[in-house]
């Protein structure tokens, strides 16, 4: 099983790789086109900031590659609003697989999400295995709303998309790799596609 | 519904856990990556390590135990001491750290907060302040609590919010060490008048301590260290007992 890691300018990647590794994966970090093409699943990490992270991609011409893939993808965090049409942080169009716009939380309460948080309305093979109202780790200030593309909800301030999914195209707006036991689960369901 | 967090801390030395009581005479209390396993292995929501003897020389020392702690557990952690420039912060990020605490360093310079939170995020980025009560003010120390300077705890923690600060992290030095409850007047304080999270620490002696910190100061986490390094409060159990009186913990079985 070959699963590569995209590399860009982003935080975390290594947090991603070292969830992995404890599933006894050594995944492959990498910018290169092909290697990436050739894995058998393909994670799209990150922490960061859209409109530089999308200048990077457009850079590295990873933006064309990403929607075009044919195994099974999976976004975190930044990764999966990247994968939608449209963000409002720094006005940025992004990679268009979601046909979704992410949008900033209204301040009514505190932002970012940040925390341990309940997710449900699960659905497909990503939460097999897993109770609802499991608690995951979020950290955001930008979500996407509930649409025909969830897989799993969450609440706060409003209800938002914990994860969506769209053919070979998987995403979690929460970070799997720091969300303890629940996080290994979701990671090992999507090794084992 | 979001989980108030259980965040025990590490104080750490040359790679091994230490305690400082109110920061003075430190006692080793074990190897850092092990304790952190254990604390995540039994229920504790995040984890932070200061390192209190960071230097220049032993950053890469740091950075190496950053690794080891990435390795083995699942769940964030945040790691401070001595972060004093953005090229600090990107090696401990990359070393595998979910977030990094700026004490001294953004008291010197303020827009290193910025700095750190444009590039990384202001997720990436806690505030920790160390405030003692004198003629009813908060009073803000740096160097690990033996510098006094001008700044107050309201006011500064105000403008760390608006310099991109993601969480607030408030040691009471008058409660530090003494397990005779949180400071809950100014954490209540703090959490009415900050957008961002705000970590309750310094004073937890007994589970009746945080239930009253969660409920009546609002804090969205409280952090304590020798009352879990010396097992008198265990996690599982403070979580249950939190659940029981309303509180929302993360897994407390």
């Amino acid at each position: 099983m070959k699963i590569a890691i995209i590399k860009y300018n982003a935080g975390n990647i290594q947090s991603v790789a070292f969830a992995l590794e404890r599933l006894g994966i050594k995944p492959v970090v990498t910018d290169n086109r092909e290697i990436i093409q050739k894995a058998d699943k393909v994670i799209f990490p990150g922490v960061g900031e859209a409109s530089s992270t999308m200048d990077y991609l457009r850079q590295s011409k990873l933006n064309t590659l990403i929607p075009i893939l044919k195994q099974p993808v999976l976004g975190i965090c930044l990764g999966m609003q990247l994968m939608c049409n449209y963000s409002m942080e720094g006005n940025t169009r992004c990679l268009g697989i979601f046909d979704e716009k992410v949008e900033k939380f209204p301040p009514k309460n505190k932002v970012p999400h940040m925390g341990w948080n309940t997710i449900n309305n699960l659905n497909g093979p990503l939460f097999k295995g897993l109770p609802k109202n499991s608690y995951v780790y979020f950290v955001h200030s930008y979500f996407v709303n509930t649409s025909l593309y969830s897989i799993a909800e969450c609440n706060y301030i409003q209800p938002f998309s914990a994860a969506l999914q769209k053919n070979n195209f998987f995403a979690t707006q929460f970070h799997p790799e720091r969300s303890g036991k629940t996080g290994e689960i979701i990671l090992k369901n999507f090794i084992t596609l | 519904m979001l989980a108030k967090r259980i965040i025990p801390c590490l104080d750490i030395k040359d790679g091994q856990t230490v305690k400082g009581i109110e920061f003075e005479n430190l006692q080793l209390v074990g190897d850092s990556v092990k304790l952190g396993k254990y604390y995540s292995d039994n229920g504790a929501d995040e984890l932070v390590f200061l390192d209190i003897t960071a230097s220049h020389e032993k950053r890469k020392t740091l950075s190496k135990l950053v690794t080891r702690i990435a390795k083995e557990i699942n769940i964030p952690f945040t790691v401070g001491g001595g972060i004093s420039s953005l090229q600090d912060a990107a090696a401990i990020l990359s070393a595998g750290a979910d977030k990094i605490t700026v004490n001294s360093s953004a008291i010197k310079n303020p827009e290193l907060i910025s700095l750190i939170a444009q590039k990384f995020g202001s997720q990436f980025i806690v505030l920790a302040i160390d405030a003692r009560l004198e003629n009813n003010q908060w009073v803000v120390y740096k160097n690990g609590g033996r510098i006094k300077t001008e700044l107050e705890l309201f006011s500064w923690s105000k403008q760390a919010q608006y310099l991109g600060c993601g969480e607030i992290l408030f040691t009471s030095m008058n409660h530090d060490g003494t397990k005779n409850g949180f400071a809950l007047e100014p954490l209540k304080l703090l959490t009415k008048n900050l957008n961002i999270p705000v970590i309750a620490s310094g004073g937890a002696g007994s589970i009746k301590d945080f239930e009253t910190v969660f409920s009546y100061a609002g804090v969205e986490a409280a952090l304590a260290a020798s009352v879990f390094h010396y097992k008198e409060i265990e996690i599982k159990k403070l979580k249950r007992q939190l659940s029981l009186h309303g509180i929302s913990v993360r897994d407390y079985q």
